[in-house]
């Protein structure tokens, strides 16, 4: 209960869901050998982390942000060119997590006091250009970022893939450096949500639902409403820098695609929305879904393109075509908004509260 | 105090002239700077045709929320609908717009841009009824609502023309420029010029001089009113939708014949630079949107010919300025 800072995720169900997901996760080294399905854990827990971040500003101050893959960029870039730049060894990685993070504070307070200042229906508007120049600055200053291409660059020793640490005959698999990295990710984000859901619970937590539901009362009630909206968005901008930085160092790589692309941007929207807004736990079930979606089930999207253009029908095959890929997740994300704006979260425990209800009469 | 007679005139409210001698200001600033007065006249001319044309594209989108407090993300959609619906027609009459002769090109011309209106003011009306009725009155649900809207037609758009760039050059007789001494000012960027300036003055009559315009105008000031009046104003706004849509489209043909390109990521682009747009004119302002979009061009042409390096974040700079002004845009719509 203190861990989950008294906001449990008050469902068994839902319960259930989430503990087998961590547990998965926790266990994808033994269970799952191979590199996809690594890949595909890290991925989950780089974005529970992210999402979550960005569920602290869409869900709980309902502002909508699509700067967030700026942040996410700056952590990945910051680790990325200082380790590039600097040579794998920790004192870079540490030059990246100190010019990243407070680059991405900086940044999201200089955005926040100045959109939130004019006018709060300007600032999704803002966020969206500031964060197209970013991108556009990004890919342009090649001499720093390497441009299109991005930068590569290699690990500290101890998190190589060629760093054997236990070795096979021990426990039966290898553990390696590899495997040392999927577990610093999966802590670092998982310390990330549970700080998030301290966040959220804590007194300044309320106060950004009482703005979320009325800015107006609650400015008149006494609350700064700009600074808590603004620290608001310094704290998820961090978060995401911290994401980012994590991404970076699993994928050994940071590039415009990765880490700045509007369609990452979409992907979280996807995620907050399917997952549940405003409860934290929704960003674990979001990205799972998603994630886990994105990589299978393009793939099955593939096979359904050439059997329809095999069958002779017109246009089925390209929109069926695994590029199209998003598309459907427009579609599908216009529905969740229009069908169930409570998420996977919302309805499981909408369900289990009318079942209590239920049962009391 | 004195005596108004019922004949007397109402007192007319102050003007506020200093966001109209802004861009005024700008253009004569840059005459020293820039040096040449040839090169000043041309990058001039360019700035007000390139303002108007993202005049054309900004419009609906600044009427719309000013009338219905509706944030359409998904205006930008409407712009590449536009593009790629003129294509249709452009392209099998190409043979006709190379013949040099201005009226034979116009007469292509013309019915795409008309059929590009019609194509996007029909999908405006499709996106009203379906994307925005449901989410009426809920800014945060609008922006996903519309948002979503923009991926799936932008997407749309790949799967039926293909991710391919489609050529869509100038006919012959609008290609060159007209050479008044050592100026040169190219044709097309008379007429965007000449179709942006009607547009505006269209606009203006329509608001300010017919009984739908008052409607309009009231609505804007105060919706319940105009309600409880009689007034249909959800066929009003629906109306208004239309044709902010339709005219999206316009300016889509216009700057794919300008740009002589269509390509499905152009309204990612143009969605950003009409925001910025109705953000600097005030959102819901007409008036304001003109100027924000001259303003907004002009920084790109000057910008572009003084400090290339600088036009990547100029736009995000001005603004950052004008915010600092005026934090609510230049033309402040005073109900929101």
């Amino acid at each position: 209960m203190m861990i989950l800072s008294g906001d449990p995720p008050r469902n068994r169900m839902l319960t259930l869901v989430l503990v087998l997901i961590i547990l998965a996760l926790l266990a994808t080294p033994f269970l799952f050998p191979g590199a996809k399905a690594l890949n595909v854990a890290a991925k989950i827990c780089v974005f529970a982390a992210l999402v979550a971040s960005y569920d602290l500003l869409l869900g709980y101050t309902g502002s909508v942000s699509f700067a967030h893959t700026m942040f996410y960029g700056i952590g990945s870039y910051a680790i990325a060119i200082a380790l590039y730049g600097m040579g794998p060894h920790w004192g870079a990685v540490a030059t990246g997590i100190v010019v990243g993070l407070p680059l991405a504070a900086l940044l999201a307070l200089a955005i926040g006091l100045f959109s939130l200042r004019v006018a709060a229906i300007f600032f999704a508007m803002i966020t969206l250009a500031v964060a197209s120049a970013f991108q556009v600055l990004a890919s342009q200053l090649s001499w720093l970022t390497g441009g299109e291409d991005g930068r590569s660059f290699q690990l500290p020793e101890l998190l190589r893939p060629g760093t054997v640490l236990i070795s096979k005959n021990v426990l039966g698999f290898e553990f390696n450096g590899r495997i040392l990295t999927y577990y610093l990710v999966f802590a670092v984000s998982a310390l990330m949500i549970l700080a998030l859901l301290r966040v959220v619970n804590s007194p300044f937590g309320r106060v950004l639902q009482a703005i979320r539901e009325n800015r107006f009362r609650a400015e008149a009630l006494g609350f700064r409403t700009v600074f808590h909206l603004s620290y608001a968005n310094c704290i998820a901008a961090l978060v995401a820098a911290g994401a980012g930085i994590l991404n970076a160092l699993w994928l050994r790589y940071a590039g415009p695609d990765t880490s700045l692309s509007f369609s990452i941007m979409l992907d979280i929207l996807l995620m907050v929305v399917i997952g549940g807004m405003g409860t934290i736990y929704g960003a674990i079930i979001g990205a799972t879904i998603f994630i886990l979606a994105q990589n299978y089930l393009q793939s099955l999207m593939g096979v359904a393109s050439k059997a329809a253009s095999e069958a002779g029908l017109p246009l089925l095959p390209g929109l069926l075509h695994p590029d199209r890929w998003l598309l459907w997740l427009g579609l599908l994300f216009i529905a969740s908004v229009y069908f169930f704006p409570t998420g996977v979260v919302g309805r499981l425990r909408n369900l289990g509260s009318d079942k209590s209800a239920g049962s009391s009469h | 105090m004195t005596e108004l007679a019922a004949t007397d005139p109402l007192p007319k409210p102050k003007r506020d002239i200093a966001p109209i001698l802004l861009p005024i200001a700008v253009a004569l600033v840059m005459i020293p700077l820039i040096g040449s007065p040839s090169t000043w006249l041309t990058l001039t001319a360019a700035s007000l045709a390139m303002g108007m044309m993202i005049f054309i594209m900004a419009s609906g989108l600044t009427l719309v929320f000013g009338l219905m407090d509706v944030l359409n993300f998904g205006h930008g959609a409407f712009i590449a609908v536009g593009a790629y619906v003129a294509t249709l027609v452009l392209a099998p009459f190409a043979t006709s717009l190379q013949v040099d002769s201005l009226w034979m090109n116009l007469a292509v011309l013309a019915p795409a841009a008309l059929l590009s209106m019609a194509v996007s003011g029909a999908l405006g009306l499709i996106v009203e009824r379906v994307l925005i009725l449901p989410v009426y009155g809920q800014h945060l649900k609008q922006i996903l609502m519309t948002t979503g809207g923009l991926i799936v037609a932008e997407q749309t758009l790949y799967a039926v023309w293909g991710p391919q760039i489609i050529p869509t050059p100038l006919p012959t007789s609008l290609r060159g420029s007209f050479i008044l001494g050592d100026v040169a000012i190219a044709k097309y960027r008379v007429l965007a010029t000449l179709i942006g300036l009607a547009v505006f003055i269209a606009i203006q009559l329509v608001l300010n001089r017919t009984k739908l315009g008052l409607l309009i105008r009231a609505g804007v000031e105060n919706r319940e009113m105009v309600e409880a009046l009689g007034y249909r104003i959800r066929r009003l706004f629906l109306g208004v939708f239309m044709t902010g849509s339709a005219l999206a489209g316009l300016g889509g043909v216009m700057w794919a014949l300008y740009r002589e390109q269509v390509h499905a990521s152009m309204s990612d682009d143009l969605t950003v630079l009409i925001f910025i747009v109705v953000i600097i004119g005030g959102l819901g302002s007409i008036g304001g949107c003109f100027i924000g979009a001259i303003l907004v061009a002009m920084i790109a042409n000057y910008g572009g010919f003084l400090v290339p390096k600088l036009a990547l974040v100029s736009n995000i700079l001005l603004m950052v300025a004008i915010l600092m002004w005026r934090p609510r845009g230049l033309y402040a719509v005073t109900s929101r």
